[in-house]
């Protein structure tokens, strides 16, 4: 099976899930393609040889510079065309799934997104998607070649082969309504102190705390347990703590050994960033909440009550 | 400046989403109401209608017959008009062939600004706008936390992994918007009957290019792999004490 990976990159380094990404291509055998697509990202196919691209194609051109889908889909339907892919495969991410999207209609290809894994049965790719809030899991299949699979971020750890890729420069050529979109402000990372992804213990909150100010309830917990804080997608938008704090879909994936929600419903854009976590315990006052059930420890009550007696008692246990 | 409003009716989760097992295919045979998500792009198309002191808000959707009344509410809420793509052709469509259909209506009414919500509520996918951007050679801005339209172009907020950034477009653009953007209004009683008499027209497959062919199946159907035992107590004045006893329980207050 001919399989090319789609990497993604930030601040000069291919991203963590994308390296997963090609780990999972290489496991399926074949020769194992990849392309890089940006400004200045030449560099970058080494390290997608070390993680198992025997192939790296690079599109290298500052009209490329700003992290946007359109031209990059240009760059990846010629090469599509011209090598014929079996499989063409996305970590999902912002950028890579309105890349993965725009593809499949220039294509006419099919696009299974939101998977968790892919294997061959009777020689033919198979994707795995839970479905409906994680509640059943369907397996899904392509109809024709290429078959475009984005995978849920983070799904496969990326593996070092040592290996070094050929690298192959692709030629540019835009559409003409790939241009007209522009970055007027980058983004910035504000992150400072320990990442909450290397953190032991999360302490999240969300929406359920009412107001900005009752975060500190977070806070002080996070403190008592020596843990990170974390925060909804809801928080975050509504400017009570900073992104790099969020966790979920468009924020960060964590798995610590206790993550605690604190006023989380648990939507499912929040379950995919936490759900490898090893013990759960949520507070909520809203029986319904999705988040109970996948908690480990789902306590229904009036978090404003339980936390800070929760802090007082962790702080007693730990001074002991 | 006219405006339209992609979304989409889909089963209530109250009552219960479920895949049929004979087709593989979620049920959309009962009661379907507006997917919260669209509740946004819906109230955003709005606001920008009422600062710009004229235009039009079309809600586009694709959907069988029994969609009607759910989206009677995006007309409560103030939406001038519905353009329903519904045709028998359409049952089981994916992503491309979702996109083609929503794209065709579309191309009958030249908005200067579509707008879609974060995803779809039941199928979990968040990538159709850019499939409708592709086809309609349009720029397209997804993940919108704040939204701006001046002098023909439009600029967005976008939260992505790495943080916060602005993207500017010219119109005609696609816009995803998140559900952050903005607080939707309930429909006025005034709102629910004028609904009423406001158009409702119905597009067929051919009316929009025809259906096309999907390009991906469902397979099969599985039970979730079980995440083991899980407790769950209601606070009767002792949780913070139970959530301690837990914890030490599983050897994590070290």
């Amino acid at each position: 099976m001919r399989a090319l990976v789609f990497l993604e990159h930030h601040g000069g380094a291919i991203t963590k899930p994308s390296l997963g990404i090609l780990a999972k291509a290489a496991a399926l055998g074949g020769d194992t393609a990849a392309v890089l697509t940006g400004s200045g990202v030449r560099d970058l196919a080494a390290e997608a040889g070390r993680h198992g691209a025997a192939t790296v194609f690079v599109a290298d051109d500052e009209r490329l510079a700003a992290p946007l889908p359109q031209p990059r889909v240009d760059a990846l339907a010629a090469l599509v065309r011209d090598q014929s892919f079996d499989v063409v495969l996305f970590a999902q991410s912002v950028l890579s799934s309105d890349v993965a999207a725009e593809l499949a209609v220039r294509l006419d290809a099919g696009l299974n997104w939101d998977l968790v894994d892919l294997v061959v049965e009777n020689g033919e790719p198979v994707g795995k998607r839970p479905a409906l809030a994680d509640s059943v899991w369907v397996d899904v299949g392509w109809t024709s070649a290429p078959r475009l699979a984005v995978f849920r971020s983070g799904v496969f750890d990326p593996l070092v082969t040592e290996g070094s890729a050929a690298v192959e420069e692709l030629t540019l050529s835009l559409e003409d309504h790939s241009l007209r979109t522009e970055l007027v402000e980058p983004a910035v990372d504000a992150s400072s102190g320990p990442s909450i992804e290397d953190a032991d213990v999360v302490v999240a909150g969300g929406r359920g705390l009412g107001a900005a100010e009752k975060f500190e309830l977070v806070e002080q917990l996070a403190a008592a347990l020596g843990g990170a804080v974390g925060a909804t997608r809801a928080v975050v938008d509504s400017g009570w703590i900073a992104y790099p704090a969020q966790v979920g879909q468009t924020g960060k994936t964590v798995a610590p050994k206790l993550y605690v929600a604190v006023g989380i419903s648990g939507a499912i854009q929040h379950k995919v960033g936490m759900q490898g976590s090893g013990v759960i315990v949520a507070i909520n006052k809203d029986p319904h909440a999705p988040i109970f059930d996948y908690a480990d420890l789902g306590v229904v009550g009036d978090l404003h009550e339980i936390v800070p007696r929760l802090t007082e008692l962790v702080r007693q246990r730990k001074g002991a | 400046m006219k405006l339209a409003v992609c979304v989409k009716a889909v089963p209530d989760a109250a009552s219960g989403r479920r895949i049929d097992p004979a087709t593989n295919r979620l049920g959309r045979g009962g009661d379907l109401v507006l997917s919260d998500f669209d509740l946004h792009p819906v109230e955003e198309a709005l606001r920008l209608r009422e600062a710009a002191g004229e235009g039009e808000v079309v809600v586009v959707t694709l959907g069988p017959e029994n969609a009607a009344d759910a989206l009677r509410k995006t007309l409560a809420m103030g939406a001038d008009r519905v353009v329903r793509v519904t045709d028998d052709a359409f049952a089981g469509a994916d992503l491309t062939v979702t996109a083609r259909a929503l794209a065709g209506a579309l191309r009958r009414e030249s908005a200067d600004l579509v707008l879609f919500g974060q995803q779809s509520a039941d199928g979990d996918g968040a990538c159709l706008w850019a499939a409708v951007a592709e086809l309609l050679q349009t720029p397209v801005i997804s993940q919108v936390s704040e939204l701006s339209v001046a002098d023909g172009a439009v600029t967005g907020r976008r939260q992505t992994e790495y943080g916060y950034e602005r993207i500017k477009a010219p119109l005609p653009a696609v816009v995803a918007v998140s559900d952050s953007i903005n607080e939707p209004r309930y429909p006025s009683l005034k709102g629910i009957m004028g609904a009423k008499s406001k158009p409702h027209d119905v597009l067929s497959a051919a009316d929009v290019g025809g259906a096309g062919e999907a390009r991906t199946t469902v397979t099969a159907l599985a039970a979730p792999p079980s995440r083991g035992e899980r407790r769950i107590v209601e606070d009767d004045g002792t949780a913070a004490e139970q959530i301690v006893g837990f914890l030490e329980e599983k050897r994590l207050l070290g």
